[in-house]
């Protein structure tokens, strides 16, 4: 099973960890004492730590390769999501389950738990939107928090100096974010893959910088205090019922995203998307305004962005730079990433999990960011495509049939 | 068209008609795919204008500087040397591509999905599939692009360009790479869709493919067109001879 060969490569690999983590693992200096403690039996630990890994993995390649029996079922079970999506009355008891679950979490879960919730939708939706640019267009954005700022920053400007509410300002926040998505897409038309990823990345941090340091238009550092929280009809809301008010929009929010995105995802726009993430030549030679396509895709990405930035602006009722830093952009795009790109359903359960993982892990929150690299480095290398990943929707079309119309929708694209 | 201090293409005059296969041919590095990418846009000409004469008038339009997606929606649909399909994309989804710039829907048909945009899209369906049918990948409308032989991912890019619907199909090298099967199968589906009155600018080096479908023949090197005539023309014109074998040398 596991040859001469490997158990050879494996001890020198578990050296070779060994030599890596010598410093840290093993020498430990005190400085006030001056003395050097040499803790020679974490290097043991070490050793057999990685060697253990080491056989692991081997043994799982090993298994992967020989009994393609099993791996089938494997890749069965991966597409148990898309099996249930496909049929037409497990989707709607799915669907069902997954509203009741919504509707009723806030009535047994605590406050805390509704807050973490929501927190968890608003990714969901951010995650979508970036879906568009990165997932269906293949932008790949590194600044996305930017977005979510101007929508955040809409609100809170709007409502201090004008007194503007929330349900004036929401459309006005996604149109910011847009016209901002549009002026960063101009100059970034020519760019592509990594070039176009340091400019974004730039782009974001320009946002953040400028609302950072120009005080007089946005206070700064110290932020925006007493944002007014979302009204209903005039109605005033004690902060609970605020809380459980701010879940339902946005469970409502997230259901209107979805629609949207599938739709759009499906449609003339949507494949002009896909094409052009598929290659841009060939895309361009088949009449699609190169252009166009992609400036449509980063201002309606970052339109969603714009909507949950007021969102959170409203539901916080505070803001200030700090809450849009690299970081966030990097979570929503590991989200996408994790969830599967151009993925709906991946993509919100890479929301949901990236999200509420940590706050559930509270005891492990130390170890947060290393668990994050981890849980990526593990995707990359064992499903790369993502936690589930895009099938693409399958027409079926029967000649002579005039309801052609009808019969083409056979299955969703998740 | 001059790259830098390099004239790639100097002084070479082509036409097509209507219903015509007309080929482009010349040895390696004659300038011919730089001839293609510099009517369909991806090149600016230094000098020198592209017309077409659409139907139903008499009007020439000049194809010059206009980006490669505006050429296509003037009419000039081309294939690529190497084939450039959108390989996780079906194969149906890739003609349906094709038909984009004669579609209109866009965001808000798109989100509310009107009855213009349903109707639209059953347009699209229908006629990439039909599409499909006449170049026989249709039994394959739902793998993916890439799953598909070498030649049928050949003939899915003539169906690709064939869907927007262009007055002048331009072929780059469509046989490369075939074998004697496939290329036999491409020279019926080439003749069966000039039958239909579709023009055809073709660049190949099969000489067997190129002899048994072109009208006419330009034949060009370093650029520059050394000859045109019907397919027994050029093969007795000694420039084209001398141009592939080399000059006989006098013992």
């Amino acid at each position: 099973m596991v040859s001469l060969k490997d158990l050879k490569k494996g001890v020198l690999t578990s050296l070779w960890f060994v030599f890596l983590t010598f410093p840290i693992m093993v020498i430990q200096v005190d400085p006030i004492e001056r003395t050097v403690q040499w803790r020679w039996h974490n290097a043991l630990y070490m050793a057999i730590g990685t060697f253990c890994v080491y056989l692991l993995v081997k043994y799982y390649q090993h298994r992967k390769e020989n009994q393609t029996t099993d791996n089938d079922k494997k890749e069965q079970t991966a597409t148990l999501i898309h099996r249930i999506i496909e049929n037409k009355v497990q989707r709607n008891i799915l669907i069902g389950v997954i509203a009741t679950i919504a509707a009723l979490f806030p009535h047994f879960f605590s406050v805390y738990q509704t807050n973490v919730m929501t927190t968890a939708l608003m990714y969901v939706v951010l995650g979508l939107g970036l879906n568009i640019v990165v997932g269906l267009a293949g932008l790949l954005d590194l600044g996305f928090v930017a977005f979510y700022a101007v929508g955040a920053y809409t609100y809170a400007l709007l409502n201090l100096h004008f007194g503007l509410g929330f349900w004036t300002v929401l459309p006005l926040g996604g149109l910011f974010a847009a016209i901002f998505g549009i002026l960063l897409g101009f100059p970034v038309l020519r760019l592509r893959g990594d070039y176009l990823a340091i400019v974004t990345l730039g782009f974001g941090e320009i946002i953040r910088l400028v609302l950072e340091n120009w005080g007089e238009f946005s206070k700064g550092p110290s932020g925006i205090a007493n944002i007014s929280r979302p009204g209903f009809f005039g109605m005033e809301f004690g902060l609970e019922q605020s809380i459980l008010y701010t879940y339902y929009l946005m469970i409502l929010f997230v259901i209107v995203t979805i629609f949207v995105v599938n739709r759009l995802q499906d449609s003339r726009l949507g494949r002009a998307w896909i094409a052009l993430r598929e290659d841009e030549i060939a895309c361009q030679a088949m009449g699609i305004d190169k252009r166009k396509t992609k400036l449509v895709a980063f201002s309606l990405g970052a339109f969603w962005a714009g909507i949950v930035g007021v969102m959170f602006a409203a539901k916080t009722t505070f803001i200030n730079p700090a809450s849009f830093t690299f970081l966030e952009s990097a979570i929503i795009l590991s989200i996408v990433v994790l969830g599967g790109m151009g993925s709906i359903i991946g993509v919100i359960f890479g929301a949901l999990i990236l999200i509420l993982m940590p706050e559930y892990l509270r005891a492990l929150s130390e170890y947060r960011m290393l668990a994050f690299g981890g849980i990526l480095v593990c995707m990359m290398i064992f499903r790369p495509q993502g936690l589930i990943s895009n099938i693409r929707r399958i027409y079926k079309f029967e000649k002579n049939n005039k309801k052609a119309g009808k019969s083409e929708i056979s299955s969703a694209t998740k | 068209m001059d790259f830098g201090g390099i004239r790639a293409l100097d002084s070479l005059d082509l036409d097509v008609s209507s219903g015509e296969i007309v080929a482009l041919i010349g040895p390696n590095g004659a300038g011919k795919t730089t001839f293609f990418n510099c009517i369909t846009g991806i090149y600016t000409p230094t000098s020198g204008d592209v017309f077409i004469t659409p139907p139903n008038s008499t009007k020439n339009v000049s194809l010059k500087g206009l980006k490669p997606n505006q050429v296509t929606e003037k009419g000039l649909a081309r294939t690529f040397q190497n084939i450039r399909l959108f390989p996780k994309m079906t194969v149906l989804e890739n003609v349906m591509i094709g038909r984009h710039c004669r579609t209109k829907a866009f965001i808000f048909g798109a989100i509310f999905r009107t009855a213009a945009t349903r109707k639209e899209e059953v347009d699209i369906l229908e006629t990439s599939y039909s599409i499909l049918e006449k170049v026989g990948l249709a039994e394959f409308a739902n793998e993916f692009a890439d799953n598909l032989p070498y030649g049928d991912q050949r003939r899915l890019e003539i169906a690709r360009a064939l869907a927007t619907e262009p007055l002048l199909l331009l072929l780059d090298e469509p046989a490369a790479g075939m074998n004697p099967q496939e290329t036999i199968e491409l020279d019926r589906l080439i003749k069966e869709i000039s039958n239909d009155g579709q023009a055809i600018l073709l660049i190949e080096h099969d000489m067997q493919l190129v002899m048994s479908l072109s009208d006419r023949i330009f034949v060009m090197d370093y650029g520059k067109k050394i000859a045109q005539g019907t397919p027994a023309e050029i093969r007795e014109n000694p420039a084209v001879i001398k141009a592939y074998l080399g000059e006989e040398v006098d013992a």
